[in-house]
């Protein structure tokens, strides 16, 4: 690693202030920053860490029903407190491992939207609502790409807002030995259609099917996506599945989903 | 250059850090508390694990400025002052839950966090708890095994599969 200086500030107004600085950066759990600052492969001349700034942790629902969590709170604590979303807390439970889960956010997987990372397939189908220190962004505009957000320099996640839906599932094929995904499909069944979305499996990272959802919006079985399938042109190939594999995945993770949501 | 301030195994311990330096670089290097191993630092096989405030926490994968204030506990606390070990550490001494000894300070470290959550977790909850906790010497059976006997479980069904 190279050296830098560590911030720990206790307000979220203290943390902007000090990302306002020439190359700073945000830590968050440092569950995938700190593997990258060891490989050199981020340089910051300060981090920001977020931990202390206890506004941003929590979870509670708001008058409109939706499902808020800070963009502070750990993976465990999602896990543990977001009953009131099974499909969501079951996610959270299955990242990683139990010491991952301890220290890793919600605000910084999301930040960095890794192709293969279980939140953006949630906040995608969910239709949520990421709220930043400088604005809303919502899900469809939020993810830009593999490891590319519509996140600006110094811009805080403070809190995600999940529109609970009627049925959801999440179903992950993991990948052994990095424990992500190497495939998973967020299927989430709202009054006005159902969302179906896709980690682990394209090349531009988290994206919507939009076929399985018109299908599944007129009849929300397993057998109406039995037919349909995706093309591995665009897929991830590496030695752990050719696109081909990935592809072909989705169709059974995303009846798989469908048949838990139930 | 900053200094911190923590309390690992119900002593006040403090020093002189960098930003960049780990939890586990202040706990090996600092206060010569070896026990906790560094196998990969990059995350993946759970040898670095110590409680941070009760939780578990890979401690090559947290800078040691961020436990400022925080309850440390490291496999060197898991012993009664007399010497007399932990139940899970008595526990893996009976089932041969250990060959090289390399992986064991995190698994104890582990299985002391699923123990404190889930009292009498069943073996298919054990081995979860420890994906993050890799052993390159036993095949994990034993360590299952030890696990549920500490928590006073019979162990007589888990068998070599
Ligand atoms: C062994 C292992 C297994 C894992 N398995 C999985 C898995 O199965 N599924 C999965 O999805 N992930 C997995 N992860 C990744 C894990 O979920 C990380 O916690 C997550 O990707 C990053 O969150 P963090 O809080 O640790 O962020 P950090 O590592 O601290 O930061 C990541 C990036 O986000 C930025 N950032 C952090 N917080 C914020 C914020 N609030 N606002 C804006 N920017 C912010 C940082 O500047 C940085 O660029 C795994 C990691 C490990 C080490
Ligand atoms: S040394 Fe920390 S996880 Fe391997
Ligand atoms: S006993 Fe040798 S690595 Fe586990």
């Amino acid at each position: 690693m190279y050296a830098f200086e560590i911030d720990r500030p206790t307000t979220l107004a203290d943390a902007v202030k000090a990302l306002g600085a020439e190359e700073s950066q945000a830590l968050g759990g440092g569950q995938t920053l700190i593997p990258a600052l060891k490989a050199r492969l981020a340089a910051p001349a300060r981090l920001v860490a977020l931990s202390g700034v206890d506004e941003i942790k929590g979870i509670c629902t708001a008058d409109d029903g939706a499902l808020c969590i800070g963009g502070g709170t750990s993976h465990a604590d999602v896990a543990k407190g977001a009953g009131a979303y099974p499909a969501l807390a079951s996610l959270a439970a299955n990242i990683g491992d139990p010491a991952v889960r301890n220290r890793g956010t919600i605000g910084g997987s999301l930040a960095n939207n890794d192709p293969s990372a279980c939140y953006p397939a949630a906040v995608l189908a969910s239709g949520a609502t990421v709220v930043t220190t400088n604005r809303q962004i919502a899900a469809d505009d939020f993810f830009d790409g593999m490891f590319a957000t519509a996140l600006e320099d110094g811009e805080i996640i403070t809190e995600v807002r999940f529109p609970v839906p009627e049925k959801a599932s999440y179903q992950k094929f993991d990948q052994p030995a990095s424990r992500f995904a190497l495939v998973g499909v967020f299927v989430a069944k709202y009054p006005d259609g159902v969302r179906v979305a896709v980690t682990g499996a394209s090349e531009d990272g988290v994206f919507r099917w939009s076929e399985a959802e018109a299908a599944l919006s007129s009849d929300f079985s397993a057998g109406a996506v039995e037919g349909l399938s995706l093309s591995g042109d665009g897929m991830i190939s590496d030695l752990h599945g050719s696109g081909e594999y990935r592809a072909h995945l989705v169709g059974v993770m995303t009846r798989r989903a469908v048949a838990a949501a139930g | 250059m900053p200094e911190v301030s923590m309390t690992v195994n119900g002593k006040p311990a403090k020093g002189q850090i960098e930003g960049r330096t780990l939890l586990v670089e202040f706990i090996r290097d600092n206060l010569g508390l070896t026990g906790t191993h560094v196998g990969c630092d990059t995350s993946q096989c759970g040898a670095c694990v110590v409680h941070v405030d009760g939780r578990a926490v890979k401690a090559c994968t947290i800078f040691a400025a961020e436990a400022e204030g925080a309850e440390v506990k490291t496999i060197e606390g898991m012993a009664e002052p007399d010497g007399t070990m932990h139940p899970i550490q008595a526990a893996f001494q009976d089932h041969h839950g250990l060959q090289c000894g390399f992986c064991t300070p995190g698994m104890v470290m582990s299985a002391a966090a699923l123990l404190a959550e889930n009292p009498t977790p069943t073996e298919a909850e054990i081995r979860d708890y420890l994906e993050g906790n890799i052993c390159r010497c036993t095949g994990y059976h034993n360590i299952v095994k030890a696990i549920m006997a500490a928590s006073g479980q019979d162990v007589s069904r888990v068998a070599a599969e």
